[in-house]
């Protein structure tokens, strides 16, 4: 707009008539937007080279197989045209023999053996096992000599998981990350009641998020209603309740509650001084812990948009309603609420959302049984390497996320870009 | 509120009372756990438990005698300061962007800009992980200060955005209009008016680089251990006493960003001429 403004007043462009006027607003208008896309483009560009496109080749990842079809090229070829049916004929057979060598000596076999032992238990070892026992002796046939090493080569179901691993795309890890596989025969199927841990790791994570979202507005919905009517001066300084926690870093108030929560830290002895316990309770490393320590973190995240809300509430539609002979009870839960609960309930979702993604305050304060969906992601990319699993899970709960913002996007609005 | 207080009947009375207490509790489960910590990094024993066996600094002369935790101080500080200059300049230029901008591109701007906040932190650590790696940006101060960058951007255009939101264009306008250069309105009336807003955001930056674990537990090597992940290794076995001082010198640490960004928000409405809405 400056420039606009600029060329007018200055008599350089001075407009004779309406139409060059309107040109020189829609050149001004144009200039306008192309300074404002200019002035955004470097975060953007940045975000999108380091942000979305590692998002979407990882997530990518998840529907990519590497380890068999670069490992294994001739075995993996050779399977893609096998049928799936009985048992692959002894072409295939000795085209794994030697792949088998060659991986072993360039040293990628355990590479390609672990990406078998996710679909078949113990494939590692029978892989690796088999490639250590070659060559096959001289002269005999080599699928029936890797039978005779390994009754499992017998097997279809070995086959056919190699079959699976050896196209260059897959739905496996997808599947898996919701405790489904495909059978020998490609049907879609659940997978062992042993082997089945992620849906309960979701079922888990959403129970979590869903009880500390719930905790969140219960305690905090009180608080910001009484901040929003206290006078200015006392609600700023109770505020700093709120703004305090919320600047301090999230490992400072997690070791915090670690310390208090032990079975000799401040909550237990001041329960058992007042002689309300004789044992101390397990308060930490166990889904307590996890919901007291979270509820802790997310508290300001709750507080701070609703107080901000219930600020804007006009208090003359409650002095209208007590006029009009409304009692104070009918006042608050008919006037006051119902302009109120939308900012209550995308607050709360908000909550729920940023705890899908917890990590670090569950691997402290958590027990084994506690650890949501991020710690399995972040095992599978730094302790397995198993890049396929650590997408796959990913892709779901980044669903969910995107899923549950849309949700909060209709609850709160089209509402300007707001925090605290 | 007064105005209310002629309606006031019994037993809203008590209902006030029981939200003023209830609201005190809240409060107290806020900050009392934090706050409990200090006293205890003042411990003569090592048990992290009251009452005290005396008072002394032996917590805090651990701390700073180790050279893993003052080496992890120096690169949480370096990287943090990275990050600040690499984030306030690229959110603040965006933050001016999207205020400019009116078109149906503002949402999907928003959108794309704020995004880092939303995405779980994990999987943007592991996305930014496997990106890295093969680019040899793992395990180096490089990757770390742009992965910081990623999360901290987002914050610099929230701050700087709110800032603008007071900001009376027509300055900008009567400065061309007197025949001021694009270039001059920048520097003497823009850039004076939002230094306070760009100055909270670059804190925002600083602390969100800082305190962040879950990234650095990917991309930090050996040689970029950082402060946060110093602590975790203190309390992932046995919580060593040491951690409590370090918690106290963090948690001053939070105050005094926190009552700058403070000091910054009342400078601005000064600026502004008080008509800036609580942001």
């Amino acid at each position: 707009m400056p420039a606009l403004e600029a060329s007018l007043s200055t008599g350089l462009h001075q407009p004779s008539d309406a139409g060059s006027l309107r040109r020189a607003l829609r050149r001004g208008e144009r200039g306008r937007k192309r300074m404002a896309l200019a002035l955004i483009v470097p975060l953007a560009l940045f975000l999108l080279v380091s942000f979305l496109v590692p998002i979407a080749l990882l997530l990518a990842r998840g529907f990519t197989e590497r380890e068999v079809p670069q490992i294994w090229p001739a075995t993996a070829a050779a399977l893609r045209a096998w049928d799936g049916t009985g048992l692959p004929d002894k072409a295939v057979a000795s085209l794994f023999v030697e792949d088998l060598v060659a991986s072993r000596r360039s040293g990628q076999l355990s590479t390609a053996a672990s990406r078998l032992n996710y679909a078949v238990p113990g494939a590692r070892t029978l892989v690796i096992r088999t490639a250590v026992a070659l060559p096959l002796p001289p002269g005999s046939e080599p699928l029936a000599g890797l039978i005779q090493l390994d009754p499992r080569w017998g097997e279809r179901e070995t086959w056919a998981a190699m079959r699976q691993a050896a196209h260059g795309y897959t739905g496996f890890y997808l599947l898996a990350a919701l405790d489904l596989r495909t059978d020998a025969d490609g049907q879609v199927q659940p997978v062992p009641q042993e082997q089945a841990v992620f849906i309960d790791v979701f079922a888990r994570t959403f129970w979590i998020s869903a009880v500390v979202a719930a905790l969140c507005a219960l305690f905090g919905y009180p608080l910001a209603y009484m901040l929003a009517n206290l006078p200015e001066r006392v609600a700023h300084v109770l505020l700093v309740f709120v703004l305090v926690p919320f600047w301090t870093s999230v490992l400072v108030r997690t070791a915090a509650w670690m310390v208090l929560l032990q079975d000799r830290g401040l909550i237990n002895d001041l329960l058992r001084d007042l002689g309300l316990i004789a044992e101390p309770l397990q308060l930490i490393y166990n889904r307590t812990g996890v919901y007291i320590a979270m509820t802790h973190v997310l508290l300001p995240y709750f507080v701070l948009p609703l107080y901000a809300v219930m600020k804007c509430v006009p208090a003359a539609t409650q002095r209208a309603a007590l006029s009009l002979g409304a009692t104070p009870l009918q006042t608050f839960w008919r006037v006051y609420f119902p302009q109120t609960a939308p900012g209550a309930a995308a607050g709360a979702l908000i909550v729920f959302i940023l705890a899908l993604g917890y990590y670090i305050t569950p691997a402290l304060v958590g027990g084994p049984e506690d650890q949501m969906i991020s710690y399995f992601i972040a095992f599978y990319t730094n302790q397995s390497l198993n890049w396929g699993m650590a997408a796959a899970l990913s892709l779901v709960l980044l669903a969910a996320t995107l899923l549950l913002l849309l949700v909060h996007g209709r609850l709160s609005g089209r509402r300007e870009l707001t925090m605290r | 509120m007064n105005a209310r207080g002629a309606y006031l009947t019994p037993g809203t009375r008590v209902a006030r009372v029981g939200l003023y207490v209830f609201g005190a509790l809240v409060c107290a489960f806020l900050l009392l756990p934090i706050l409990a910590v200090v006293p205890l990094s003042f411990n003569a024993g090592a048990f992290l438990s009251y009452p005290l066996s005396g008072v002394s600094l032996r917590w805090y002369e651990d701390l700073f005698g180790s050279s893993g935790w003052s080496t992890a101080f120096c690169n949480s500080l370096v990287v943090a300061a990275a990050t600040t200059a690499l984030a306030t300049p690229l959110g603040t230029l965006a933050a001016l962007g999207l205020a400019r901008l009116s078109s149906k591109l503002k949402p999907l701007m928003i959108a794309l800009l704020l995004a880092p906040m939303f995405v779980p932190v994990i999987i943007v650590a592991v996305a930014v992980y496997y990106l890295f790696a093969p680019l040899g940006l793992a395990h180096s101060f490089l990757g770390l200060v742009l992965g910081h960058t990623i999360l901290a951007t987002p914050f610099v255009v929230i701050v700087v955005h709110a800032t603008l939101r007071g900001f009376d264009v027509s300055l900008l306008r009567a400065a061309s209009s007197l025949g001021a250069p694009p270039l001059t309105v920048l520097r003497r009336i823009l850039l004076p008016l939002i230094a306070p807003g760009v100055f909270a955001a670059a804190v925002f930056a600083f602390t969100t680089s800082f305190d962040e674990i879950v990234l650095a537990l990917l991309l930090a090597g050996a040689g970029q251990k950082t402060l946060p992940l110093q602590m975790f290794d203190g309390v992932h076995d046995q919580i060593s006493p040491a951690i409590t001082a370090a918690a106290t010198l963090l948690f001053l640490l939070s105050v005094l960003l926190l009552w700058m960004v403070e000091l910054m928000r009342r400078r601005r409405a000064r600026l502004f001429g008080g008509t800036v809405e609580e942001s």
